[in-house]
């Protein structure tokens, strides 16, 4: 088999991979849009935000210690203690649901019936708030995240691969475990969505918003819960990002990189989420791979953005989008 | 009492239709002018050129822009750091290939050629509307920033991949380079901007800025009364370009006279400017420079108080001002949708009135 083609396969692959990753963000933001309309363009931020308390809650930071000692003059830093991974996740999940509550009664409550572009300017706005917090709380050097996720190359991969075509594929195992994670998580968000009780309101909040409350819907306790499973799909996707490339600033950009996916797949569809992540992973990754050394490398910067912007100019609304329908 | 209509009589059509039709804004207006042309540049030094007024009279010009195409023509764009970046690429070969031409032809050029690529970009908008139009102008942001990096030719081949300002004249006055002086900067750029905000202002009420209107207020139902909307949609994205341009020229030539593109036109400048959109006044040109002035003075206002006041390492007064921005807008879209446009408005409104509110 000829090398371009078996280099041009392990590309596929990554692809594959790193495109899994942009649907698990891309399905927080398909979530928070299907059940209320918002397009959260905090959800970034709330990864980063979540990737960070789940640190400072294992290595027993002092939440705000930077602003206290500049404060008061004093030197505090640490607790002294490491809380254990799973219990920490625990927590980090009960701060996002905290946030989602506070949220939804400080802001969004507020701004019910507003037009969707002042709602998306909210969530930007929530987006630098929580950064600023974040950065308050938690400091805002880059951190190492590891809740135990194996990491490195395949070597099974590696050695079988490397019988067949006669080159080792290198494919890191935080990805393979990343696709498992999303794939468990779709699943898992499917069910709740189809089978529980608090998933059918959600259906129906997304659906009408005014019948849904006329058959004694909360809404309100709807998108509490909307944000804080959004704030738990955040959580999840900062973990893998957070272990794969250290938990900083640029964590809070995926949301940037979420965004060609779901134009892709339409802001309405889970399954759209996925297959669009995937498109946008292997397509940007072939293309670099291909065009990238002709024209000076890098393309993957906005190769997602003009793929997206040529698609929707025939399909605007997406691949599994709703149809767009318009009266005046 | 000090600001009310009684007294101003309408007796010509071109009475009715003047910019301030009330006295005392004309006044007002004039005073401004006659304080910002006459007596600023006398006043002025380096500190406060670089630090407030140069940033301000700048963002203004790419605030009145970016209103044009979101707060006018309501198509949402998130490619201004982009645009910018074609304003001062397109000024910094002009300068470049034809040294002895005056400043304001280049600064001009740049615009035009900016409303060019603006177009161009904006093309989709014909067929994408709403959030899918606000990512698909986030592929103009990243790929002409990752253009500018990539091509050697627009940054003249120069080592560091930078671009710096050489020393250029208008009418034998120095305006560019680190041997300006403060005075001529400011002149320079606040001509631009009066004569931007001018054009503006006529635009907006004239038949193009309703024609704006109506696309932005609904489509479909300007389209059916006989609004075309490719040329106002594609209008809006060059006249927007035009002013984008040549803030991001000014900002470049005038102001930095150096610039990294990823680190001067990323998309925190995309974000900064919408910002000063919304928190000023969608659809309000008065709002764009009230946007403009309070997110330049904000950070200047809280380093005050947090460095030198307060003695907080500069990293606490940073994360301080995100959030407060963050909460800022946050409040702003909550309490007032309409930016401190709208609270001029009203405290107008009372002004009218006042002292007898009945």
């Amino acid at each position: 088999m000829p090398e371009q083609l078996v280099f041009a396969m392990e590309v596929t692959l990554n692809g594959l991979m790193a495109g899994v990753l942009y649907a698990l963000v891309a399905l927080g933001f398909v979530l928070i849009y299907k059940a209320s309309g918002i397009f959260n363009y905090a959800q970034g931020v709330m990864a980063l935000f979540a990737a960070m308390t789940l640190v400072g809650i294992m290595q027993g930071q002092v939440p705000f210690a930077h602003l206290i000692n500049a404060m008061f003059g004093s030197h505090v830093h640490h607790f002294g203690w490491n809380v254990p991974a799973v219990l920490a996740i625990a927590v980090t999940v009960g701060v996002m649901v905290l946030l989602a509550w506070l949220v939804q009664v400080l802001v969004m409550k507020h701004l019910v019936g507003q037009e969707p572009i002042i709602l998306f300017m909210a969530t930007i706005g929530l987006a630098y708030f929580l950064e600023g917090v974040a950065d308050l709380m938690w400091g805002s050097e880059i951190k190492t995240l590891d809740v135990g996720l194996p990491q490195g190359i395949n070597l099974w991969i590696d050695e079988s691969t490397y019988n067949i075509f006669g080159y080792g594929f290198f494919i890191d195992n935080l990805d393979i475990v990343a696709t498992v994670i999303a794939a468990l998580l779709v699943a898992g968000l499917v069910c709740f969505a189809q089978y529980t009780k608090q998933g059918r309101a959600m259906r129906a909040v997304a659906d009408d918003h005014q019948a849904a409350l006329s058959v004694g819907i909360s809404l309100n306790f709807i998108w509490v819960l909307v944000w804080s499973v959004a704030g738990f799909v955040a959580l999840v996707a900062g973990i893998v990002w957070g272990t794969k490339s250290g938990v900083q600033f640029s964590l809070s950009l995926i949301a940037l990189k979420a965004l060609p996916v779901l134009m892709l797949g339409g802001f309405t569809s889970i399954p759209g989420a996925i297959v669009g992540g995937l498109i946008i992973g292997v397509g940007e990754k072939l293309f670099e791979f291909a065009i990238g050394p002709m024209v000076g490398g890098a393309t993957e910067n906005w190769f997602a953005y003009v793929l997206a912007l040529i698609f929707l100019v025939f399909r605007p609304q997406g691949l599994f989008g709703e149809k767009i329908i318009e009266r005046v | 009492m000090f600001y009310r209509e009684a007294g101003d009589f309408k007796v010509s059509y071109a009475d009715d239709s003047q910019t301030f039709p009330i006295k005392f804004d004309r006044y007002r207006y004039y005073v401004v002018l006659a304080v910002a042309f006459g007596l600023i540049p006398f006043l002025i030094n380096d500190y406060w050129a670089n630090a407030i007024l140069l940033p301000f009279l700048i963002y203004s010009i790419a605030a009145i822009g970016l209103n044009i195409l979101v707060g006018y023509c309501g198509q949402v764009s998130l490619g201004t750091g982009g645009f910018m970046a074609v304003g001062a690429y397109a000024c910094y070969k002009l300068m470049t290939a034809f040294p002895e031409v005056s400043m304001f032809i280049h600064v001009i050029l740049a615009g035009g050629i900016t409303a060019l690529v603006c177009v161009l970009f904006g093309l989709p908008s014909l067929r994408i509307k709403g959030f899918y139009l606000a990512v698909a102008t986030l592929a103009a942001q990243f790929f002409l920033v990752w253009l500018f990096n990539r091509v050697p030719w627009f940054y003249n081949y120069s080592a560091s991949g930078q671009i710096n300002a050489p020393e250029r004249d208008t009418f034998g006055i120095i305006v560019t380079g680190p041997n300006a002086s403060a005075w001529a900067t400011y002149l320079f750029c606040l001509i631009f901007l009066a004569v931007c905000a001018l054009i503006a202002r006529n635009l907006t009420r004239g038949t193009v800025g309703r024609s704006w209107m109506a696309i932005r207020d609904m489509d479909i139902a300007a389209e059916i009364i006989g609004v075309n909307p490719l040329k106002a949609k594609l209008t809006a994205f060059a006249v927007s370009g035009f002013f984008i341009g040549i803030s991001g020229a000014l900002f470049f030539a005038i102001y930095l006279g150096a610039v990294e593109v990823g680190e001067a036109f990323g998309i925190t400048k995309s974000f900064l400017v919408l910002f000063m959109v919304i928190i000023g006044g969608l659809g309000s040109i008065f709002g764009s420079f009230a946007g403009a002035a309070f997110l330049v003075l904000l950070p200047v206002v809280l380093k005050v108080v947090g460095v030198d006041l307060l003695n907080w390492p500069t990293d606490i007064v940073a994360h301080f001002q995100l959030v407060i921005v963050g909460a800022l807008i946050v409040f702003f879209l909550i309490v007032e949708p309409h930016g401190l446009a709208q609270l001029w408005r009203v405290a107008k409104e009372k002004l009218r009135l006042w002292p007898f509110p009945h």
